[in-house]
Order: C-alpha cells, then structure tokens, then sequence
C-alpha cells in the first residue's frame, strides 16, 4: 500500500477501497517501527482526527486530490499543533500560534498530517548531521547521509513512512537530499510557494517545494502548495496553474542543455556515468542535447556563502530570547542575556553562518563582499537567460558524488560547501529546479547509493520541468526502486 | 587577507554571541578557509553591473516590493503569541533591568 503514488491512493480512497484513517494508521506503523530518525514529532492522536475528517468529506463527495492523503511536513514549516523547531535547540519545545500558509492549505485539501520532518537546523547544512535532534539515516544504506537540509522529508519518502513531503530549498535543500535518497523533489521559482510561516534562513533565496515518489506525485502537490499569498511580500500573483495538464506532452524535439562546467573536475565518475546514461534516455524519447556553457558556476559557492550567511545573520537576529525561544539560564544583565542565549540555543554551524554573515556586512566590508556577491549573482542570472536562448531545459548532476557516510565531512565547513556547486546558482537565478533518481553509484557501498537527474528550467516553467521529469518515469522504473525490506 | 583572534571576537560581539577563546581559536581556522573560498570573488570585474538582491527582478527589471494598505488587518492575539515567551507580565515581555 505505502508503494502507491498519490493518484493511485486517491482513486482508492475514493472507490471505498480503504478509509483515509485505516491509510493513516498503515503510515503511523511504519513511522513507529523505523529507526531513522526522519520523524521530529508524531502525534497520532492529531493525524487520527484529520483522517476521520477525510473520511467525513470522501462520505458527502467533498474530495480534493489530496484527500486523505498522508503527508509530513519539514520542521521548518510552522505548525499550531505539532511543534516547530528548525532542528535547533533554540526552538525545541516551540508551539506556533498559527499555520504556515502552506500548511493551511494543505489542511483545506484535506490531507491528512503524519507530523514534522527532521532537518538541519535552520535547513543550514547539507548532510542533516546539524539537526540539534541528531543526524538522520539514508533508508538505502544506514551508513550514510541523507544530504540536507530537507533529509528527514527525503528520507521519510524513500523509506515510505509518508505519501509526500514539503521541502525547502535555499542552495539545494529539496534536490540534493532528494537525489540522494532516490525520490523526486522540485524547488519551484521564486514567490510560488508562499514563505509565510516558513523559518527564515535567506529570504531572497528561501522556496518550498514538494518531494515525493514521482514527478506525477509532486505535480499533485505542487498543484495545492503553489498560489499568491498577501502575507508574503515577494510571493508572485500569476494565474492559477494545473502543474498536471502538461504531463502527457511526448518530447519530440525538446532541446536539452548540457553545461560543460557541470561535467568537470570534481564529478565522480559513477554519477557521470547515470547521468549520461539518464541523457541517453532523453535521446531516445526525441530530445536533442545541445552543449551549452555556463561560465560563472563556480563562482556560485563564494557568492552563495556571502549572500545567504549575510541573510542569515539578519533574520537570526530575531532570536534573542525575549519572545519565543529558548533563553539561557543563567545571564548578568541584558546584553549577557542575549550573547548567553544564543550561544547555548544555535549549534556550530548556525553560528559559522551568523559569524560569516556579520562581517560581510560589517562597515568596511559592505561592497567587497555583500555588493560584489550581489553583482555577480547577476552575471549568474544572465548566463543562465543566455542559456535559455539556446535550450528548452538545462541537465545536469545534482552532486558531485553519491551519499557520503555520516562524519565524514562533519568538521569540515569547506568541504560540505563544495559539493552545492551544481546547485546553488538556481537559488541564486530563482529559477525552478528538479531531482529525479536515474541510478545508482557503482562499487561494493555506492552502488546502493542512489543518484539524482538535476532538471532546470526557464522561471515558472514548473509545469514543463514537471512534464519533462515524467517523460521520463514513464520510460524508466528508476522511481520506483526502493531500499531493501520496503 | 586573513581575520585574527581579536577579528573573530569582534565579530561574535557584533552578533551577539558568546564565543569562547577556544571555541574562537577554533572557528578561526575555519572562517579563514571560507574565507579563502569567497576571497576568488575578488578576481572577477564587476564595473557596471547593478547588484541583484530579489531574483525576480532578473526576469522583471520593474519588479517593486508590494505594499498594502495602512488598515488593522489582524485581530489581537497577543495572549497566544506570548504563550512561547519565555518571561511575561501583564501582557509585557520580561527582561533583565536596562535602567537602574
């Protein structure tokens, strides 16, 4: 039962053949008995009731596709009934006053919410080892990472425990993780996906998404998350769009770029090889690949690493200890309060950021580092517009190499930076991204360890991306695979 | 360029954070190596280009912030926002005392 996509469980539910709290109750098990440590905070008491509310609606024929369709939020979403805490300890025992305007929405739909996923704290990382509440694991190999900063919603899709998941994604936070667990995930444009009640971390780069089984899935998904909010002041007002009316488009003639840069030094062989491999496939369903360039990639690392900390560090401020949150103990006057506070409640990272970001914005530094960072992340935009000119969709690797092991990198800030290049400068651009599994690593512990097919496309181009993915689950089963005992 | 031991405590004060001398040794060495990183941001020329800080405007150069109407939209909640404040008093937050 866990197996079937979303559309699948939706015809289910709605011919009578199961109830949305007998659904809810099966994922419940699965959560209950997986040690992963993908779930934050389950209350079974709470989904129980909004299952039997699905079961209410699918009764007098008031069904949305979603349902009674168990899904799971990223902690970074705020919730009023389960609590909210980005992964930090500065958040730990937080219980929002209101919804995220995601949440509602999906509320509205009728799905039915299984709790909140792990992250890294303040989605900062990509290896979900900077949860305050522990790393989670890689349902494909324990061993390993799940990449981050969505792992836990990633996680909890591989292994099953939920139907679909929200995501967020600031330089890789839905894609990357998504690659490396072997399921589908789209960062949509910038300003779709409302971030009212979504953590900040770096606004100008900040968007949720969906990640799930399969792009047919996520369109669903995306379908309810997807839509102008007045709360959120860069969301955009475009008309409503039916992310799944594209799907069935054949894709003769479709021009694919290739970008040299995302082919060179620092790609593990085993991943090139999927992705070609992944490309060929394309071929064959009547694409063109067309080698493109983008000349300012690696230059997304260093102008990332200025923009977002600096964002970081401002919207951390928030976090003082006086409204909501943790304070410290023990302090001597106000000042000490604060410096107290948010040394015990934010973790290494979240601090390296905070520190990083505070000085690019220093006085003395504001133009050598935070304006030229914002310079050059035009010239990003611009090779990217340049691009356009030439293809329809740009592919590529999502990382560099398959899931590490856990510790690897786990004291190394550089290290864990560079393996964001190929994906960092679609946040940068604000342009819609997608990860779908083509393969796996090769060699006695890669080849458990599964690879993803990156997919950019032109801003609010979400429902070709969504087509072009699907395309492709259509001729290839790679989204159906799953760990061993799922 | 390099930071120092008194840069990174210059820092953390900025921020507001306590650092201590070991954990700022440690931190150290690794803004140093971000630092090597952003630093190849300084190689390339940028003379003219207008810096980009919502992506957006790359596709909408007349994009502007929204702003709405200056009208009470949101009821008074004050109770359940307070509910997550560590210390409150007769609907006032509760902090150590600034003036003697």
């Amino acid at each position: 039962m866990h197996n079937k996509s979303i559309k699948q469980l939706s015809a289910m539910l709605r011919s009578r053949m199961i109830s949305a709290t007998e659904l809810a109750q099966h994922f419940l098990a699965r959560i209950r008995s997986s040690d992963l440590n993908a779930f934050l905070h389950v209350d079974e008491g709470l989904t129980l009731a909004q299952a039997a509310d699905a079961d209410a609606r699918i009764h007098f024929d008031d069904v949305t596709p979603l349902t009674g369709i168990p899904i799971a939020h990223k902690d970074i979403f705020v919730t009023q009934h389960w609590r909210s805490t980005a992964g930090s300890k500065m958040l730990e025992n937080y219980v929002s006053p209101f919804d995220a305007t995601i949440v509602t929405r999906l509320i509205d739909t009728g799905a039915v919410h299984l709790g909140k996923l792990n992250c890294d704290e303040f989605a900062m990382g990509s290896s979900n080892e900077n949860s305050y509440f522990g790393p989670v694991r890689n349902p494909w190999d324990k061993d390993a990472i799940p990449g981050g900063s969505s792992g836990g919603s990633a996680a909890a899709v591989a292994a099953r425990l939920t139907a679909g998941a929200t995501g967020t994604d600031t330089g890789g936070s839905i894609r990357q993780p998504a690659a490396l667990c072997g399921i589908t995930g789209i960062k949509p444009t910038y300003g779709r996906v409302s971030r009212y009640g979504m953590i900040a971390y770096a606004s100008s780069l900040d968007q949720g998404g969906p990640m799930a089984k399969s792009a047919e899935d996520c369109a669903l998904l995306l379908n309810e998350m997807a839509g102008f909010d007045p709360r959120d002041s860069t969301s955009v007002r475009r008309p409503k769009e039916d992310f799944t009316q594209n799907l069935h488009q054949p894709l003769a003639g479709l021009r694919i770029g290739v970008p040299k840069e995302y082919f060179g030094e620092g790609l593990a062989n085993d991943v090139a090889q999927a992705v070609r491999a992944a490309l060929s496939e394309y071929e064959k369903l009547g694409a063109k690949l067309v080698d493109i360039s983008l000349p300012n990639t690696a230059l997304s690392i260093p102008v990332y690493y200025v923009i977002a900390p600096a964002e970081a560090s401002s919207n951390l401020s928030r976090y003082d200890g006086v409204r909501y949150g943790r304070r410290a103990e023990a302090y001597y006057d106000l000042q000490d309060m604060y410096k107290k506070t948010r040394a015990e409640g934010f973790g290494e990272e979240v601090q390296r950021r905070i520190l990083i970001g505070t000085y690019v914005l220093s006085h003395g530094y504001y133009d050598a580092y935070y304006l030229q960072a914002q310079r050059i992340r035009r010239l990003i935009a611009q090779d990217f517009r340049e691009a356009f000119t030439q293809c329809d969709v740009i592919m590529g690797p999502v990382t560099p190499t398959v899931a590490w092991n856990l510790g690897d990198k786990a004291d190394d800030p550089v290290a864990n930076y560079l393996g964001d290049i190929y994906t960092l400068s679609t946040n940068l651009a604000g342009l819609p991204g997608m990860s779908i599994p083509c393969g796996f690593g090769q060699g006695d512990k890669n080849a458990r360890r599964p690879v993803g097919l990156q997919l950019t496309g032109n801003y609010f181009d979400e429902a070709r991306l969504l087509n072009i993915a699907h395309q492709f689950q259509l001729a290839t089963d790679w989204h159906q695979r799953t760990p061993e005992g799922v | 360029m390099h930071l120092n031991l008194s840069d990174v405590q210059h820092i953390a004060n900025l921020a507001q954070l306590e650092l201590s001398d070991t954990q700022a040794q440690k931190t150290l060495g690794q803004l140093n190596g971000i630092f090597e990183l952003v630093n190849q941001m300084r190689a390339v020329d940028t003379t003219g280009i207008e810096p980009l800080s919502h992506p957006i405007a790359a596709l909408m150069p007349d994009l502007s912030l929204r702003l709405r109407e200056d009208n009470v939209s949101e009821p008074d909640r004050r109770d359940a926002y307070q509910q997550a404040a560590p210390a409150t008093q007769d609907g006032l937050y509760l902090v150590p005392k600034v003036i003697e």
